[in-house]
């Protein structure tokens, strides 16, 4: 299953003005890529999620743009149209596990509820028989699944999501932040299994998160958001080896990490980014960007294909402006 | 003063339990219920320490936090501060020995009480602690705080109010709190985990940079390794409230050899994508700190424990000079690779 999302332009109109979530971004997702989203809080990630699903919470709207799922415009269909894609074509596992289940109904009550109001055809003792199928696959006792949330430890219920989104066999899992709040132990293993799923069962998946190292060991392919604009995408390779965008290199300089051979302070970004309601002109990185120039305040630069699959979206590294301390850093990191 | 060979911060064999249902009758029937959150540990923190305590949730890193500051009573042990004992001082004393000891709390947007200035805020600690005689000399400690923290001109910050400010910024307003006393000690507990990434490495660099210049000892309470590796000198490995193992960085991060402390050390995720580490996943998630098992608290996770392990708790031992681990089957120094962003931020640094 094959996604591609053309100028999609998400707003949120509030008393105070329009916030400008998500503007203009294209992106393509082949069948069986494991893709990372990738940004700071606020920069759209979650937002753009929730527009695949059509479950953008009040006041947001896609105000433009396309969302094809094997070509057929998911921003057109019906309300019962997207009903019945939801969980069957394209599945999310949400931010925050410890609060998705209801803590009062039994795990299995919840996950067969879900496969049946999709197929009513299947039967309880069938749905109960592929729930259980579901939790062997994620690494759980089959027999846990007569518990209640409450019983569950933070990374069960992480895993219990993961059946959740998985009860109507989707080819496309969206994971918006699995593992915020959960060990970095138990983070491992969520992430190992993701990566089952992908490589096994063939899913197409979307990783949303803030954490680039978990997109350098989980995903092919990344996605960097800034401000609700992509500032650069590509396989993780080619990115992690060489950035071109400087809000990218800025964002890998600055993750400490334990294998640091060197003592050196690690790089920031000066500065917070904008506030939505009134986004920077020009290019939307320009007042934290310290190559910026004249252009890069007023004009918005286009994403461009720079190498085969590797696209961004800056006066830069387009070439359209030089620096010279710019481009001795791409000379440097050159693997 | 006190002699810079002695540690600043120490504690002897503290203990915090915590009762769980032990009412009149458990007690009678012997049945008391006890959560170990800090079970008799030892540490010492020099002048200019940055130490930090590392582990999963509910091993017991912020509780001794709150101990060592003297937020909450020992259960056992003693805790010194500058060489006195805290549980052995007068109220009086106690609290001239709090205007030496601050925190830094993780949550920059619940720390801060919205309905003060940050000016207020700032100068809080001061009135507090009656260390001020004067306006004038209120205002100037303030101000020099406020430019600590990088947060200038302070003029156009000190009237603002929290809900105005970043998160980076209210951290930083936090930390401008915590150092307008001069303090000797500080206990900063996850002060970046709440923050974005491009943000996070600032604080760091602003917290290293304090402690060079106003020589303050930390005690840095975190999950992240890769945050500790980068900020810190000593590390502590927690589990279940007991030390695992502890030493300085490098012979902890970079030559791990309790197998608990190398579980943790490899599932940090790797930026480099061009190399597919090893990994010892860890199966299961930490026990219960609820009447824990005998043996060694790891042994029901290990994968390589043995008869030993389940019935006898290995000793905290001295395996060279300042490092030490709890193990009785010790594993190979836990190698770790070469991070491409390495050139990166060497890059970035081109004058």
């Amino acid at each position: 299953m094959s996604l591609r999302v053309e100028d999609l332009k998400i707003y949120y109109c509030m008393k105070r003005g329009e916030c400008k979530a998500v503007e203009d971004i294209s992106f393509n997702i082949e069948k069986g890529d494991s893709v990372g989203l990738v940004g700071e809080s606020g920069c759209g990630k979650s937002t753009v999620a929730f527009s695949i699903l059509r479950m953008l919470p009040f006041p947001g709207e896609i105000m433009d743009g396309k969302i094809l799922l094997d070509n057929e415009d998911l921003v057109t269909l019906s309300e019962e149209q997207m009903r019945r894609y939801r969980w069957t074509k394209i599945s999310m596992v949400f931010q925050g596990a410890m609060n998705a289940l209801n803590p009062i109904i039994r795990v299995k009550d919840q996950i067969t509820e879900a496969i049946r109001t999709h197929n009513p055809s299947i039967s309880k003792s069938e749905a109960l028989k592929s729930a259980r199928e579901l939790f062997k696959l994620v690494g759980m006792d089959p027999n846990r699944i007569n518990n209640y949330p409450f019983e569950f430890s933070g990374g069960m219920k992480q895993r219990a999501m993961i059946v959740m989104a998985l009860a109507c066999n989707p080819k496309f899992l969206i994971a918006d932040e699995p593992t915020t709040a959960l060990d970095v132990t138990v983070q491992a293993q969520i992430m190992e299994l993701l990566k089952k799923l992908v490589n096994d069962l063939g899913i197409t998946l979307m990783l949303i998160t803030h954490d680039l190292s978990v997109v350098a060991e989980t995903c092919k392919k990344v996605i960097i958001m800034y401000a609700g604009k992509i500032v650069e995408s590509g396989s993780v390779k080619e990115i992690f080896a060489q950035p071109l965008h400087p809000y990218s290199q800025g964002l890998i300089a600055s993750i400490p990490s334990i294998e640091k051979s060197s003592n050196q302070s690690l790089a920031s970004i000066p500065g917070s980014p904008p506030n939505l309601l009134k986004p920077p002109t020009g290019c939307r990185f320009h007042p934290r960007c310290e190559y910026s120039q004249e252009v890069c305040r007023t004009e918005d630069p286009q994403i461009e294909e720079l190498k085969k699959d590797h696209f961004v979206a800056c006066h830069l590294s387009s070439g359209r402006i030089a620096s010279e301390k710019y481009n001795q850093v791409i000379q440097k990191v050159k693997l | 003063m006190i002699n810079s060979s002695d540690p600043l911060v120490s504690c002897r064999k503290l203990r915090k339990w915590f009762p769980v249902r032990n009412d009149f009758f458990s007690q009678l029937r012997g049945h008391e219920v006890w959560l170990k959150a800090v079970d008799g540990i030892d540490l010492d923190i020099f002048q200019n320490d940055m130490y930090c305590l590392a582990g999963e949730s509910g091993c017991g890193k912020t509780t001794i936090g709150k101990l060592l500051i003297g937020l909450i009573e020992p259960s056992d042990g003693e805790v010194y501060i500058e060489g006195k004992n805290l549980s052995n001082l007068s109220h009086r004393d106690l609290r001239k020995l709090r205007a030496k000891i601050q925190t830094i709390f993780q949550d920059p947007y619940s720390s801060l009480n919205p309905r003060l200035s940050l000016y207020d805020t700032v100068a809080e600690p001061l009135r507090l602690n009656k260390l001020v005689s004067s306006s004038s000399e209120e205002e100037e400690r303030v101000v020099k705080a406020f430019e600590a923290v990088q947060l200038t001109p302070a003029e156009e910050f000190t009237f603002r109010y929290p809900h105005e400010l970043s998160g980076g910024q209210r951290q930083r307003v936090a930390i401008a709190r915590a150092i307008v006393v001069n303090p000797r000690f500080i206990v900063a507990d996850e002060p970046v985990s709440m923050l974005d990434v491009s943000i996070r490495s600032e604080i760091l660099n602003l917290l290293q940079k304090i402690r060079s210049e106003f020589q303050i000892a930390y005690i840095y309470v975190t999950h992240d390794l890769s945050v500790a590796s980068y900020i810190g000198d000593k590390i502590a490995i927690m589990y279940l409230g007991k030390v695992m193992e502890k030493g300085s960085i490098k012979q902890v991060i970079h030559g791990a050899i309790h197998p608990y402390s190398r579980a943790l050390i490899s599932a940090v995720p790797s930026p480099n994508p061009t190399r597919m580490r090893k990994r010892e996943i860890l199966p299961g998630e930490p026990g219960s700190p609820i009447n824990p098992p005998p043996g060694c608290l790891f042994s029901p996770r290990c994968k390589y424990a043995k008869q030993k392990c389940f019935s006898e708790e290995p000793p905290l031992e001295e395996v060279e000079p300042g490092h030490f681990s709890s193990c009785w089957f010790p594993q190979e120094p836990l190698k770790l690779d070469f991070d491409p962003r390495d050139t990166l931020i060497e890059a970035s640094q081109i004058e």
